[in-house]
């Protein structure tokens, strides 16, 4: 058995499992029944001034026959009185003192605000803060949450203000709703930040209905753009994560991985990239808590399995394949094949290759059953037939090197080897 | 042992007669199917129906919530479509072909998707299609069954007046008059001839039947063409003694009579013996349990592998608790006091394949006999022989003889359907009326 807890600057928990700043974090009541089922840590759902949300406040987009592939809202952050929550805090450390407690805060934009509300929480004995500076709705308007994210400047203002009064580590959430988190990132970690997480939600508009015409979620007849996440976001907070990963400074400090983590293998994908430990919200929205089990169990198999002992046997392992376009291997060439054994003849490789791709797939007619089969010759070997093919190994990638050198894109100009003449 | 009628209760006939298909109880239900069609390109099912639906769109169109889209397709290929989900043998056409069948899954219920988007159609009466302007031409059709109504309808579009002739008093043909009431009811059927017709340009005239109050003289000379479409309906006869015993029906007139008189109203007997082992065997020996028949028998003189029924339909027969007893051919059948006691059987054996490539039953010399009190014979339907004839067109065995696009011998006159190819499915006869519209415009217009 593998060794899967966290160490997160300190913060210790049983696996590197975590709710993210959320509505299921946002009072005792589900935090110790998320403790209960066996969530290593939660991020309480952000404190601040006393917010009123309205009624309406989720919406989600549905792919083919799936719900829920992203979820969107518009609620702001925890509209329970600040006292009660800190009682609360303090009554789910007492018990459950091996599990991480990290509580999420947007002050208003006031040194004193910010030293004020550190000061509360400390007094509960978590174990750590986030900064929200990523909430994209409702909060931006009063100066606070992405509106602090987007401009590294203000961010870095505002992680100085927290570093002279906090004494627990602290982490800052970043936006995604920015060209590149990057800057934002090295203003943080500059200004002391401990740690970083992403990434938050990023703005949308999931639908709009076309009966009445307004977008979703509706609210007597009005919208607003609300804040995306759920499985639909996850390859955008990957690249976002991985950009941190890659960044000389902002790698040096912990990163906690959030955006459409379902999954144990989700959370390795965020893990290989970087992150110590990921955070969940959407799959918890969608299935409750009991989701945590095939996790630590998913992902204690798969370490087995790969001989990884503890979690930071594999921690950013994925960072160094990560490569500028101009580095990639001119030479490597792949060939699709098509398995006839497994093939079902559905045609989908053949109309996507010919309709957008290279018309590489030959189509000998049969009734009711056509055969394809690969031009080997024509294949450019983009894999969109293997990726369309609905049968498991069907299509295979075939490697049939152009040349047995590695040769890039600018060895390959200054050489003068030929382009596409078609 | 007696033949009786109202045997069972309103509520009993209610439950035996009911959808035995039914439809998707709501949108997601169908959606969960709909969404699993992998949306096959140039698709083996829409290769498998005989009017080549365009499946995987129909499909699509109802996973977007464009049903009558989705509808609209179905109609344009096949305009009897809604009923062809109900009575088509689906298992050996288009989801027979299912790529999902290759991966040992469960095919797309491509029927039940298909009477979905249908069903609404009809119900809400979705105005479909438009008729071009009138080109002035008239038509006559014979016969208001799947062929002729197809032919009807793409005649219509077309801006041709029509005008059916149809010697029953209900349209539809085979569909109204000769399909188990499990699989489509008889107020369906109508329900689907007043759909057709609602394009407006085709006239139905009932109880018109051709050789006794019209003849093909007089429609070649009031009509710019002539379409025929007026199917098989005779009975083949076993040729055997005994066989004029009351007691002795044939199954066309029982399933005729289940369909036009209520079930109550048609008497079964104790213990039924159903002769034979195609689509209307299986009907006939089906609804004679479901009317209260203690013990129903399927006699067929071939085997399993032979026989002309698909496996789904031998399923419902045997679920339904019929008994098969292969390798059977009738040799004579007894009565006392006029009415029908048993049935006497050679055994047969398998010989050598026929030209048709099945094999031929050889006797035994054995026999056994069983005791019964009503036979149906379920052999097979010949065509009007005398009709056809009659009206010089050119045949073989009664079948008329038509060129690919359903030409006959007769300058102006088309056919096809059951009179042509002497009794196929639903699906075939609608794709024979298309053809035969489209060679008509060509003949009419051009």
């Amino acid at each position: 058995m593998a060794d899967i807890s966290a160490n997160f600057l300190g913060i210790k928990s049983p696996n590197p499992f975590w709710l993210a700043s959320a509505p299921p974090t946002d009072k005792k009541i589900n935090v110790l029944r998320a403790f209960e089922a066996g969530w290593g840590g939660v991020v309480w759902k952000t404190l601040g001034s006393q917010v009123k949300n309205v009624s309406s406040r989720y919406s989600a987009v549905n792919y083919n026959n799936t719900r829920v592939m992203g979820l969107n809202n518009i609620e702001l952050i925890s509209d329970r009185p600040l006292e009660i929550n800190l009682r609360e805090i303090k009554e789910c450390i007492k018990l459950f003192p091996d599990r991480a407690m990290i509580v999420s805060l947007m002050a208003d934009n006031t040194r004193e605000k910010w030293h004020e509300l550190i000061a509360q929480v400390e007094d509960t004995g978590a174990h750590g803060l986030e900064l929200n500076f990523g909430c994209p709705h409702g909060m931006t308007e009063r100066g606070m949450g992405a509106v602090v994210g987007q401009d590294p400047e203000i961010a870095r203002l505002v992680v100085e203000w927290v570093m002279e009064k906090a004494t627990i580590p602290v982490i800052t959430k970043l936006t995604p709703n920015v060209h590149s988190v990057v800057p934002t990132g090295r203003a943080s970690v500059e200004a002391g930040s401990n740690a970083l997480s992403l990434i938050n939600t990023i703005q949308s508009v999931t639908g709009i209905d076309l009966d009445t015409f307004v977008p979703n979620p509706y609210v007597a007849g009005k919208s607003v753009f609300g804040g995306y996440c759920g499985p639909a976001v996850k390859p955008i907070a990957l690249k976002m994560l991985a950009t941190i990963s890659q960044d000389p400074l902002t790698s040096k400090v912990p990163i906690s991985g959030i955006g459409g983590v379902s999954t144990w293998k989700d959370a390795a994908e965020f893990m290989l990239l970087g992150a110590t430990t990921v955070q969940v919200c959407t799959a918890v929205m969608k299935h409750g808590f009991r989701i945590v089990e095939d996790m630590c169990e998913g992902l204690n198999n798969w370490m087995d399995e790969k001989g990884f002992k503890t979690i930071n046997d594999f921690i950013g392992k994925s960072v160094p394949h990560l490569t500028q376009w101009e580095e990639l291997d001119i030479n490597y060439h792949i060939v699709a094949n098509i398995d006839q054994n497994k093939c079902i003849h559905c045609g989908l490789c053949y109309i996507a290759c010919e309709d957008a791709s290279h018309q590489s797939i030959n189509l000998d007619y049969g009734k009711p059953y056509n055969t394809y089969t690969i031009k080997e010759d024509e294949c450019v070997g983009c894999n969109l037939c293997k990726l369309i093919c609905p049968v498991d190994n069907c299509i295979t990638m075939v490697e049939h090197r152009k040349g047995p050198d590695y040769v890039n894109w600018k060895e390959y100009q200054e050489r003068g080897l030929p382009l596409n003449d078609h | 042992m007696s033949i009786e009628n109202n045997r069972l209760t309103a509520e009993q006939y209610q439950q035996n007669f009911s959808d035995i298909h039914p439809p998707f109880d709501n949108r997601e239900a169908a959606l969960v199917e709909a969404n699993r069609c992998l949306f096959c390109y140039d698709a083996p099912c829409t290769k498998s129906c005989p009017t080549e639906i365009n499946i995987p769109k129909f499909i699509k169109q109802i996973t977007t919530d464009n049903v009558k889209g989705s509808a609209h397709t179905i109609f344009i290929s096949n305009i009897m479509g809604a009923g062809c989900s109900r009575v088509c043998p689906v298992e050996k056409l288009c989801e027979g072909a299912c790529v999902y069948n290759l991966l040992e899954e469960p095919p797309i219920p491509i029927a039940r998707l298909q009477r979905y988007a249908t069903e609404q159609a009809m119900e809400k009466k979705w105005k479909l299609f438009e008729r071009k302007p009138s080109t002035g031409k008239k038509v006559a059709i014979v016969g208001a069954g799947p062929a002729g109504l197809s032919c009807a309808h793409v005649l219509s579009r077309e801006g041709v007046d029509v005008t059916i002739y149809e010697k029953e008093s209900k349209g539809g043909g085979l569909m109204t008059y000769g399909i188990a009431a499990y699989k489509v009811t008889p107020r369906f059927c109508e329900d689907e001839v007043s759909y057709i017709t609602s394009i407006g340009g085709i006239e139905i005239k009932y109880n018109h039947e051709l050789g006794k109050n019209i003849s093909l003289a007089d429609l070649q000379k009031s009509y710019d063409a002539v379409y025929l479409g007026f199917g098989v309906g005779l009975a083949r006869q076993l040729d055997i003694p005994g066989e004029e015993l009351p007691g002795v029906v044939d199954a066309i007139s029982f399933i005729y009579d289940i369909r036009s008189k209520g079930y109550p109203q048609v008497p079964v007997g104790d213990r039924v013996a159903v002769i034979g082992m195609g689509m209307t065997a299986i009907d006939a020996a089906t609804q004679a349990k479901r009317l209260g028949a203690k013990e129903v028998t399927l006699v067929y003189r071939r085997t399993q592998s032979e026989m002309p029924c698909t496996e789904a339909e031998l399923d419902i027969a045997k679920l339904d608790g019929c008994r098969i007893i292969w390798l059977a051919a009738p040799q004579g059948i007894k009565g006392t006091d006029g009415k029908v006691t048993q049935l006497i059987c050679r055994v047969m054996k398998l010989g050598e394949p026929d030209a048709s490539g099945r094999c031929s039953p050889v006797e035994t010399g054995e026999t056994f006999t069983l005791d019964v009190d009503m036979i149906i014979k379920a052999a097979g339907q010949i065509p009007f022989e005398h009709l056809v004839s009659n009206s010089q067109l050119q045949n073989a065995n009664g079948k008329i003889t038509i060129a690919p696009n359903g030409a006959t011998n007769i300058k102006g006159v088309f056919a096809g359907g059951d009179c042509v190819n002497g009794g196929k499915e639903v699906v075939d006869a609608v794709q024979a009326g298309k053809v035969g519209a489209a060679a008509i415009i060509d003949y009419l217009l051009k």
